[in-house]
This record gives C-alpha cells, sequence and structure tokens, in this order.
C-alpha cells in the first residue's frame, strides 16, 4: 500500500501537526498510580520533524492471514468459537486534515467476555476461554476503512484503588506513514457508566476528547441474527505540505 | 465567533498498559498460532547491506528499577542513510532491511535486544547531516503517551559533535543520556531513565 499521494502523484514528506499536548493525556497523573514513578519530570525537547519522523514503515496486505481479522475464530479449535457478545467494530483511519489514511496498520488486543486476559502476568479469577487469544489485526483500504469481528470485552478489576474497574475496552495500536504518528490508544463501548470512573480514561483531562474514544453502537451496520457493530474512528497526526509542493491552498 | 478550520483532534493516547504483549508481540507472551510470527521481530537477513550491530537496552523507572512490562520500537535509516518508507524521496533503501523493530523488555532481566545494523547519517532540514541515530519509542503500563527518544553511538564523536538535534539540547550534563556506550564485538547498551538525576532527554517531535 503506498503511503498517501499529493496531488502531483509524490508520496507526502511534509512535517506533522504539532501534537496537542493539553488534549492528550500528560505524563504525571497520580490517580492512575503507576504514571508515579514512570513519568519524565524535565521538560519534552521540542524538534521539528526531520526526516527520522516523517518517514514510517508501510505494512502490505499480504502480511494478512485469514482470521487475523476475526477474534471470533482466530485462536478457536475448528468448528468452535469464542464465547460472548458477538460484535463487529469498524470505521475509519483518517488524519487531522479529514483524509483517509490508506495503508494504516491496526492491531488491537483486548480480554475475554469475563474480562479475563490471556497473559502469563495477568492472575484474575475468572476464567480463559479455550478458544479466545485476545489479539488481532488489519490493515486500512484505500479510504482508510477498517473493520474486524470479535466479542464484547468484560469489565476487569485492577490493582490501583481498593476497587477500581477497567470499563470494557479494546486496545488499539495504530501505525500510519510517519514514526511520529505511532499511536496507542483504548475504545470504549456507548453506554458504559465504568467510563467516567476509571483513572486511566481521567487521565485524559478534556471531556470532549474521552468522548472521542467511545465507540458509537451502530444498527444499521449490524448484522441481523449475527453480530452487532460499533463504529469508531481513529485520528492521526494531520501533516504539512513540504516546501517543494507548497500551494498557496495549503492542505 | 469565526469560520471553523474544519480540522479534527488527534486520538488521545491511552496507556498500552501491563498486557501490550497480547496485540503486538502475542507469540513472545504465549499465544502461538494467530500470526506466524511477532511483527518487527525480524530486521536483518543475510543479505543486509552493512554492520551489524546488536543493541542492549533497559528502562528504568524513578527508583532505577527496570520495567519488565515495556514495548519499544525502533526506527532507523540503512547502512547509506537512506529510511525504507514510501517518504523517502532521495534513493531506494536496502530492499533487505525493515529500519523497523519491535521488542518487548524481558519480562525477568528487563533488557530488550535488536539485532540490527549500525544506521547511516541522513540529512537535517538544512541539508547539515545528523550523526548515526536510532528513533525509539516507548510504550508501557503507566506512560500515558508514548515516549519519543534517539540513540546515538559513543564511536560516532565527531559526528556526535555536530549534530543539530543534539546541539539543541541546552543542558549539555544531559546529551551523555542519548549516547549508546559500545561494549566492543559490534554490542551497545542503552540504558532509558523516565525520571530522576539520569533522566534520558524525550522528544517532542
Amino acid at each position: 500500500m503506498p503511503a498517501d499521494k499529493t496531488p502531483n502523484g509524490n508520496p507526502e514528506t511534509g512535517a506533522f501537526f504539532q501534537r496537542d499536548r493539553l488534549w492528550h493525556p500528560p505524563a504525571f497523573t497520580p490517580t492512575y498510580k503507576t504514571s508515579v514513578l514512570r513519568s519524565p519530570q524535565k521538560a519534552l525537547l521540542s524538534l521539528d520533524n526531520t526526516i527520522s519522523e516523517i518517514t514510517g514503515p508501510v505494512f502490505g496486505h499480504d502480511m494478512l492471514g485469514e482470521l487475523d481479522n476475526d477474534l471470533i475464530h482466530n485462536f478457536a479449535k475448528p468448528g468452535e468459537s469464542a464465547i460472548g457478545e458477538r460484535i463487529i467494530v469498524y470505521g475509519r483511519v483518517l488524519d487531522e486534515r479529514g483524509k483517509g489514511v490508506p495503508g494504516a496498520l491496526l492491531e488491537f488486543w483486548q480480554a475475554n467476555a469475563g474480562g479475563r486476559y490471556r497473559h502469563k502476568k495477568e492472575g484474575y479469577i475468572a476464567a480463559l476461554d479455550p478458544n479466545f487469544g485476545g489479539c488481532g489485526r488489519t490493515i486500512a483500504d484505500e479510504d482508510g476503512n477498517y473493520a474486524f469481528r470479535t466479542i464484547k470485552p468484560g469489565p476487569y478489576p485492577w490493582p490501583n484503588g481498593v476497587n477500581d474497574w477497567r470499563p470494557a475496552h479494546i486496545h488499539f495500536s495504530v501505525f500510519g506513514h510517519g514514526f511520529a504518528q505511532r499511536l496507542i490508544t483504548q475504545m470504549y463501548f456507548e453506554g458504559d457508566p465504568l467510563i467516567w470512573l476509571c483513572p486511566i480514561v481521567r487521565t485524559i483531562p478534556d471531556r470532549a476528547a474521552i468522548e472521542t474514544l467511545i465507540a458509537a453502537l451502530d444498527m444499521q451496520a449490524t448484522i441481523p441474527m449475527d453480530a452487532r457493530a460499533y463504529k469508531f474512528d481513529i485520528v492521526l497526526r494531520g501533516r504539512r505540505s513540504s516546501l517543494f509542493e507548497n500551494r498557496l491552498e495549503g492542505n | 465567533m469565526v469560520q471553523s478550520l474544519n480540522r479534527l483532534k488527534e486520538s488521545p493516547s491511552q496507556t498500552a498498559g501491563p498486557y501490550v504483549h497480547i496485540g503486538l508481540t502475542p507469540n513472545f507472551c504465549g499465544i502461538p498460532g494467530v500470526f506466524e510470527e511477532d511483527l518487527g521481530a525480524r530486521m536483518v537477513n543475510d543479505k543486509t547491506k552493512g554492520e551489524r550491530i546488536t543493541v542492549r537496552t533497559r528502562v528504568f523507572d524513578g527508583t532505577g528499577t527496570p520495567l519488565k512490562d515495556a514495548l519499544i520500537e525502533i526506527w532507523q535509516a540503512d547502512s547509506d542513510g537512506l529510511y525504507n518508507s514510501p517518504s523517502e524521496l532521495r534513493g531506494q533503501a536496502d530492499p533487505n532491511f525493515t529500519g523497523w523493530g519491535r521488542k518487548p523488555t524481558d519480562m525477568v532481566s528487563g533488557e530488550c535486544v535488536f539485532e540490527t545494523i549500525k544506521p547511516g547519517r541522513a540529512p537535517f532540514k538544512d541539508g547539515r547531516m545528523m550523526a548515526p541515530h536510532i528513533s525509539f519509542w516507548i510504550v508501557a503500563r503507566g506512560i500515558n503517551l508514548g515516549l519519543q527518544t534517539r540513540m546515538y553511538f559513543s564511536d560516532e564523536e565527531a559526528a556526535n559533535a555536530e549534530d543539530p538535534v543534539l546541539a539543541r539540547i541546552e543542558h549539555r550534563l544531559r546529551v551523555p543520556t542519548l549516547i549508546a556506550e559500545h561494549k566492543g564485538g559490534g554490542v551497545y547498551e542503552f540504558d532509558i531513565h523516565l525520571q530522576g538525576d539520569r533522566e534520558t532527554v524525550f522528544f517532542d517531535i
């Protein structure tokens, strides 16, 4: 999949828009306890993008296996499937200019329907599902569209406060066209009351920013008698024109 | 009120959490069979041009304890200083070198090892050459937004001295936090300190 093209057919090579670090969570968020010792205390050094940041690897659809975007089946024994609420998660990967990001690599991971992760460091008493691994990936099409099937994850208790529970969530890792676009985030589900209690959600200072991480139930994309659908769009950093391709109208 | 610029806001970051390995290195954490191999595990093959090197890195928290649940990605130029990316317009990078690697830190030792090649020099925006460097991106439980830094090489003193990015660091005693120590035999050690006296320089890029 080629990187996004300029009107003259060349790949885009401009610097990325500056990150709004008042919109993202700050590093030091003490109600999320682990951040206390893992947050830099000195100021970041601002650096306009060089070629080391505006470039990045691009992944081809040919690397994908047939079931990479089907978490209901990609770990299941033949003829079996994961237990839980069957859902489709779909959306678009856009940049801040509203342009689709073709070829974006999306990777996702999650707990099973009971909130149990398949990970050796995890000891929650809820049972593993023998037919659920919890990982998947896909690559956005030429317009930035993506979709995958999974089961809806359950909420999950964690040792932060004495009685803290994560809302149901799916972790997303997204790769655009430049290393500086690299982003990891989490998707939440419309209507979940745990969202507004969660110290990790609330590392994000702005309620409007949090709302952009809440996927909407979409009955029109739901497949009757099969799976409900949730829509989740993801926005990566936009990029400026590079000097030699500058047009007055910009982009 | 004025007209809207009609721009979207970037999706806000969230921590990768302690189970980032499930999604990004499932074979490493005991979920075999979904993906053939973990993405980014191999950067070089038999035909890759350049000097083979090993980068050993650890990430320390504010108490000096190594993180055992971090995930690191690196991105670098090939031995000629070209990036294996469609946005690289200066020439064709070595097709036998991905330029990109991904590794979790070891769950016992906290160490993370990349087998790669020493990168060539690439130009800064104004045409001055940057010293050989590897870009790092670090995520983990407790890190709300991935941290970006660079690793330079202790045996590139002359190039480091004229590097335009290192030159931007006002407090010169912090420059060594970005320089990996050459241990001989092509092995470089790069310790990353998230916090405290030896805090690594992180970039807002």
